[in-house]
């Protein structure tokens, strides 16, 4: 297949002697049902400050090469969660990815995340995902009277669970595990992240409902602890530990 | 086409639609329509904090939050719903808070509150703690909580829907809402929901600018929906710029950086908001510290080799601090810059950031289709809707509070209507419009770009209508927007498909923001004074006699098919804050 190119403008012009242009290709898995029933690899040659995100080379080429090129995205400053992809076999946020990181001068390889079913282009199927984070009752559960005022938790507690309130349910790390790859039934890290979040929550007293369903033959004991899911997660948060929480507190019942 | 019936419909499914979502779910048979899946929307980029005045740390009350509310937003603000927002903002709080959202705490467990932009003790004495918050994430945890409770109550929601008309028809004389269509991004299907009652919660527009704080898919749908079927739109004349941004790229840096003790300074190392905001300093209202900012670039004290930006100074808090407090912020700085903010200071622009315009509404969240005349049926909230609780300029951490407070108010009014009342008929294909709308799209042949048409917009709009405009810029933006919507009808796609059209919906997206800039830009033309967010060089003073009440922006249809704007005026609610100077 023909590479569209585009030539870098305007910046010569511009008075940018020393300008910080490259050219890159982005090499990028296409999938269109309404087209072909195959997959296929494509590449674009675009002009491109190395500063800038991954997104803006996606957008450059859709708004200038393809507009038929197909991937969500909403904020652009990695807080939405919404252009989770796999860039150079790595699970990242389009948006949160600087091309100069990821080495431009070999092709830039975009293709879908894995694990969950792609409709077109980088754009997956989410449901099943969101259904995971639902099954895991991620709402805080409390029993008796409502206090009139806040419910107090010392900044101790607070900080307990601070590290999984940071999920974007971005999908990074579900889908770079290759338990999930192998059986979609599989909770994932990211729906037991947000079991944490709950179960660690000094106010929160669904604890051991929480524990059961985790208990589940799909639950937490199907971790194999690759790290691959903290690798993944573009907030940073220590996917396995809070994983390995979850199992220690399955154990000993104490959380 | 499928038609669905509910009782009622919420368009948008960030802050203000979820809370309004637990509400209604409760009372009637709620859906939502959401552009996006709920927890990319745009709410979980605000970071700072949402006002409330606990006391929990030092004295406070809510009168002073309704003085600083009103003050803040130039005395456009309309005094009752200022009053209600303020009373109510304790509630909204603590209703968070028993929902689950993880607010930081103070030693003794309670919510733990910093200082903000605009926000006194003692109406301006000095800067109060009134902003409740969880790090520099509280509208991520605020959309999370949010959408964790809805998940709990059952909230159905149909994902990936853009709600691309509003259906309004008139029953003897009178303008009632009958539902909206739909189009569905997975398959290109075209919805109609029938409902008793609509919510629009659909956000703001602020993607007609370059520098923007804004998601890409803030394109102002809602706004335009209704604009398109004869209802005004109120002060869109009215943009918040908020004053730090990261350099040319927009993204926001909370306030809350300088509710911590951040400085800004000029490339002297000056810390120039003394000259400005003399008791308030960096934290005075935003649309002064971004006028101030801009005036230190056009002055020659701006930094770097173009002299463009100025620099928010976090070197002399420590490291700790910023971990604790700012965490997500400082990592932008790391991520996008590369720069390290322990060590260094961060190159900043004011960004464009809200719209204080909007859908008007009363305080109950109802759509007016004048100045008094309600339209049964129809709702808003949020950043969509323009109470009016902002005026002229929104104070930081009053938007979490709007959506949590007008959120919740029309989400119980929109159910209670719909438990009263009966289904409005629906108009004759009442797809109409957006099939043909999709169809002209997908089968255009023209030669103009979606890209091209929206790149030129943003710069227009950048150049003529931010923080300084005179008659002279309008007027260009003006000409140039007319210009923009003529090449838009030669616009063409690339993607002529059905599953996941998003070239399609960027067509349509791009639409929106060309009749809202138009109005937006009109509206600014005719107000011949200075308040606010909305500065006219060419009147540097606010005009009470002639400019104190509200912009309703009307479009208007000629018999030919000529379209127009027509302006009209609404008085502003005072009771009981005479206007007075404002000083910071």
């Amino acid at each position: 297949m023909a590479t569209p190119t585009l030539e870098k403008t305007g910046n010569a012009e511009a008075g940018f002697a020393d300008t910080p242009y490259i050219t890159a290709t982005f090499r990028i898995r296409r999938f269109n049902p309404e087209v072909s029933d195959e997959a296929q690899w494509q590449d674009f040659q675009i002009s491109i400050d190395p500063k800038e995100r991954v997104l803006d080379a996606l957008h450059k080429i859709k708004w200038e090469l393809d507009g038929t090129l197909t991937f969500r995205r909403s904020c652009a400053h990695g807080i939405c969660g919404s252009d989770a992809m796999r860039i150079n076999g790595k699970n990242r946020l389009a948006c949160k990815t600087l091309i100069k990181d990821i080495n431009p001068e070999k092709p830039i390889l975009v293709e879908a995340i894995k694990g969950l079913t792609v409709l077109k282009d980088l754009v997956v199927d989410m449901d099943p995902f969101f259904q995971a984070y639902r099954d895991v009752m991620p709402f805080l559960v409390t029993k008796g009277n409502e206090p009139t005022r806040e419910r107090l938790q010392s900044p101790e507690d607070r900080e307990r669970f601070d590290d999984t309130t940071k999920c974007i349910l971005c999908a990074a790390c579900t889908s770079s595990c290759p338990v999930f790859w192998n059986d979609g039934q599989y909770f994932g890290p990211a729906a037991i992240v947000n079991a944490h979040r709950f179960i660690f929550d000094s106010r929160d007293e669904g604890g051991e409902q929480r524990l059961e369903i985790l208990n589940d033959r799909d639950g937490v004991w199907r971790c194999r602890t690759t790290f691959n899911c903290t690798d993944a997660c573009p907030r940073g948060i220590e996917v396995t530990k809070a994983i390995q929480e979850v199992k220690r507190a399955l154990i000993t019942r104490r959380f | 086409m499928q038609i669905h019936k509910y009782d009622t419909v919420i368009v948008g499914a960030g802050g203000a639609g979820m809370r309004a979502a637990i509400e209604s779910t409760k009372r009637s048979r709620t859906a939502v329509l959401t552009k996006l899946y709920p927890t990319r929307s745009h709410t979980g980029a605000a970071q700072g904090g949402m006002a409330a005045a606990l006391a929990n740390v030092e004295e406070d009350n809510w009168e002073w939050h309704t003085f600083d509310t009103i003050k803040g937003g130039d005395y456009l603000v309309d005094q009752d719903a200022a009053e209600i927002l303020a009373k109510e903002a304790i509630d909204a709080v603590l209703d968070l808070e028993k929902m689950g959202l993880p607010f930081g705490r103070t030693p003794e467990g309670k919510i733990d509150q910093r200082r903000f932009g605009g926000h006194s003790r003692n109406h301006g004495e000095a800067p109060v703690r009134r902003a409740c918050y969880s790090g520099d994430r509280t509208g991520h945890m605020i959309l999370q909580t949010l959408y964790q409770n809805c998940v709990k109550e059952g909230v159905e929601f149909f994902n990936e829907f853009y709600v691309l008309d509003q259906l309004v028809v008139e029953v003897d004389g009178v303008k009632k809402s009958a539902g909206v269509v739909a189009y569905e991004l997975a398959t290109g299907e075209i919805h109609v929901f029938q409902a008793k009652s609509v919510i629009y919660a659909s956000g703001g527009t602020g993607k007609f600018f370059k520098v923007t704080s804004n998601a890409h898919t803030l394109t102002g749908d809602g706004q335009a929906a209704c604009y398109r079927r004869g209802l005004p739109l109120e002060d869109m004349e009215f943009f918040q710029f908020h004053p730090t941004g990261i350099w040319r790229m927009g993204i926001l840096l909370t306030e809350g950086a300088r509710g911590e003790g951040g400085i800004l300074r000029n490339k002297d190392g000056e810390r120039f908001m003394e000259k400005y905001a003399p008791v308030m300093k960096d934290l005075a209202s935003r649309d002064v510290v971004s006028r101030s900012i801009y005036t230190e670039i056009r002055e020659g004290r701006g930094c770097g080799p173009e002299g463009d930006h100025v620099y928010l100074d976090l070197t002399h808090l420590p490291p700790e601090q910023l971990d604790a407090k700012l965490p997500d912020i400082t990592e932008f700085a790391r991520t996008y810059l590369g720069i390290e903010p322990y060590t260094d200071p961060i190159p900043i622009q004011p960004t464009a950031h809200y719209a204080m315009g909007g859908i008007p509404t009363n305080v109950e969240g109802e759509v007016l289709a004048d100045n008094t005349t309600v339209v049964p049926g129809l709702y808003a909230a949020g950043e969509v809707a323009c109470v009016s609780v902002h005026g002229a300029n929104r104070l930081g951490t009053n938007s979490l509070l709007d959506i949590n407070v007008f959120g919740r108010r029309s989400g119980i009014a929109a159910a209670e209507y719909s438990a009263k009342n009966d289904f409005v008929e629906l108009p004759e294909n009442p797809a109409q419009l957006v099939q043909d709308q999709v169809e002209r799209l997908r089968n255009s042949t023209g030669t103009e770009r979606v890209h091209t048409l929206r790149t030129e917009l943003q710069e227009c709009m950048d150049a003529n209508v931010m923080v300084f405009r005179t008659e002279q810029t309008i007027k260009t933006a003006v000409d140039k927007i007319a210009e923009l919507r003529r090449r838009y009808l030669d616009v063409s796609i690339q993607d002529k498909g059905k599953r996941f059209n998003t070239d399609l919906l960027e067509a349509i997206e791009l639409g929106n923001l060309l009749d809202l800039a138009e109005v937006m830009a009109t509206s600014a033309l005719a107000r011949k004074e200075s308040r606010g967010g909305h500065y006219r060089e060419d009147y540097p003073n606010r005009d009470d006699v002639n400019f104190m009440r509200h912009t309703m922006a009307y479009r208007e249809v000629a018999d030919d098919g000529t379209e127009s704007i027509r302006l009209d005026y609404k008085p502003v609610v005072t009771t009981r804050y005479q206007p007075m100077e404002r000083k910071y």
